[in-house]
């Protein structure tokens, strides 16, 4: 069984197509990232398995029980943190826990809300009203609440946008944890740092369709090679390294190499042609170079 | 069962922590009502013989109390709710429609009753009352504050910003509620107008309370229209969270 499974779903919004046949099966125990630009359609899509919003058509289960038809099944295996730092200024940080507990039908829960305090860095604000609260620590409210009842599909929605790298770093530790222990976690960001290090497998949303699904490592292998960054100076770049150049920028020269044995040759060129290299680097390409190609936002 | 509960305390806890708000200023407003109107009308009116007009006017404030109060109490909470965003920590739960409206409609009632209480605590030391029908003032005051409980639910859910909520409060509530008899029998009423308060469902809450053992109509009879027009507003507003009208896209 599926941990989600989302079988061609079709969403408009006053005739906008935010999502066009989506279809995607997130295993259990994954690590997923759901990566796109702004208006690709993650959060309608995360909204459609959360049950804030209702298909068009197609069909989304979690743990096997529909979302519309089994939709308290399904809402009580999943945890989801909303994008928005939305937050009830009448309640402290535990009131908010204990309640969002009692709404799964969780009424002793308060050793399972200190573990979830403490994980998070929020047992010294157990007792604040959550409108005291900094932006950071609103997003951590915001996690615990997700994962107050244990839910085995945790769905994090730009989780670590604004936020430091403090919480950041406690955030993915706690979320890490609870992913070895089993639980599925579905991920949306716009740090592709962060969904290339936690992500086994990614799913990248253009314009409201899935147009590229893949396990990470297979994702960047798509970008072949690595690319030479050389500063030169002395003479020009002679005729025959100008067909591998790519676009640079600040003086720099890039050039395509699709194998470590293929820079001798062009420093080799560069020598014979009177270059002087000032600067060099060569990078490995990562999921922003894979991103940005299948976006259409770079033609490496 | 647990939900449920859970959202009803909520509900309660919430008002209560703005209690200076939500219970002590209706409170005295009520008494406002009472000290103005009743220094000016004692002299001057008498709706029912041997009754003095502020022991007339002291049942009718408390029952608008109650049912002010009680639509105010789950359409503030739905709208602040919505208009903050945090109306989401609801939706992602597994509570059913019905578990939805009993947590909202229920805590409406008990901050509907708890300011009639504080009313009728504070007015009425201001004259000598006696409670001729109290089984009827229990059952009215209940219903009336269920009724306008999934009123201010319906309204909640349908206003999208605070002036449109607003409008059906100035608009549709308070009309209704003052045209119902509280500061006056409707026998003082020119014919066409005893007419147009016959169809006004607030004047059957009012009349059926009968604080004075005094109706226009049999109290079974109000309780048949109250009852029944608390029905079909439980209906619609029951439609409207299981369709997710307005709350999920």
């Amino acid at each position: 069984m599926a941990a989600i499974q989302i079988t061609d779903i079709k969403k408009n919004y006053s005739g906008l197509k935010a999502l066009d046949g989506v279809s995607l099966t997130i295993e259990q125990g994954e690590f997923f990232g759901l990566l796109g630009p702004n208006g690709a359609g993650k959060t309608s899509l995360i909204s459609i398995i959360a049950g804030l919003s209702r298909a068009d058509s197609g069909r989304v289960t979690v743990m096997g029980h529909d979302v519309v038809t089994d939709y308290r099944a399904a809402r009580s295996k999943l945890g989801v943190v909303p994008q928005e730092l939305v937050f009830d200024p009448f309640f402290t940080v535990r009131e908010t826990l204990r309640l969002q507990s009692g709404y799964f039908g969780l009424k002793k829960n308060d050793d399972w809300i200190d573990e979830v305090m403490e994980n998070l860095d929020l047992t010294s604000k157990a007792d604040t009203n959550t409108r005291a609260l900094s932006g950071g620590m609103k997003r951590r409210v915001l996690v615990a609440q997700a994962l107050v009842h244990k839910p085995p599909v945790i769905v994090l929605d730009e989780p670590t946008a604004g936020v430091d790298v403090e919480l950041r770093q406690t955030l993915w530790r706690f979320i890490s944890r609870l992913n070895h222990e089993g639980h599925t976690v579905v991920l949306t960001t716009h740090y592709l740092e962060e969904a290339q290090a936690l992500c086994h497998r990614i799913a990248m949303l253009k314009q409201g369709k899935v147009v590229a699904l893949d396990s990470t490592a297979a994702l960047i292998r798509r970008v072949s090679g690595s690319q030479l960054v050389v500063r030169l100076s002395g003479a020009p770049l002679p005729q025959e390294l100008q067909l591998l150049q790519l676009q640079g920028s600040a003086g720099y020269t890039v050039f395509r190499v699709n194998e470590y044995t293929a820079v001798e040759p062009i420093l080799s060129a560069l020598r014979q042609a009177g270059c002087v290299i000032e600067d060099m680097q060569l990078q490995q390409a990562d999921l922003e170079d894979v991103f940005l190609q299948i976006m259409g936002g770079s033609d490496k | 069962m647990m939900g449920f509960q859970t959202l009803f305390n909520k509900e309660v806890l919430r008002f209560w922590k703005v209690a200076t708000q939500t219970i002590m200023a209706p409170v005295l407003t009520a008494m406002l009502y009472l000290l103005i109107f009743g220094h000016v009308l004692e002299s001057h009116v008498q709706v029912y013989p041997g009754v003095r007009y502020t022991a007339f006017l002291i049942p009718g404030l408390v029952m608008m109390s109650v049912l002010q109060n009680a639509f105010a109490n789950t359409s503030s909470s739905l709208i602040q709710s919505k208009i903050t965003g945090n109306l989401v920590f609801v939706l992602l739960t597994p509570l059913s429609a019905w578990e939805l409206f009993l947590g909202y409609v229920l805590a409406a009632v008990v901050r509907g009753i708890v300011v009639g209480l504080g009313v009728f605590v504070i007015t009425a030391w201001f004259a000598d009352l006696s409670f001729v029908a109290p089984i009827w003032i229990a059952v009215f005051a209940l219903l009336g504050a269920a009724m306008l409980g999934t009123m201010g639910l319906i309204a909640g859910i349908w206003a999208e910003k605070f002036d449109q909520l607003a409008a059906f409060q100035n608009f549709l509530i308070m009309p209704a509620t003052f045209l119902s008899g509280v500061f006056y029998s409707i026998h003082s009423l020119p014919p066409f107008w005893h007419l147009v308060s016959r169809f006004n469902p607030f004047f059957y809450m009012i009349d059926g309370y009968g604080f004075f053992g005094v109706s226009d109509v049999s109290p079974f009879t109000s309780l048949a229209i109250v009852a029944g027009f608390s029905v079909v507003l439980a209906v619609i507003a029951l439609r409207m969270l299981r369709s997710g009208y307005k709350l999920r896209h």
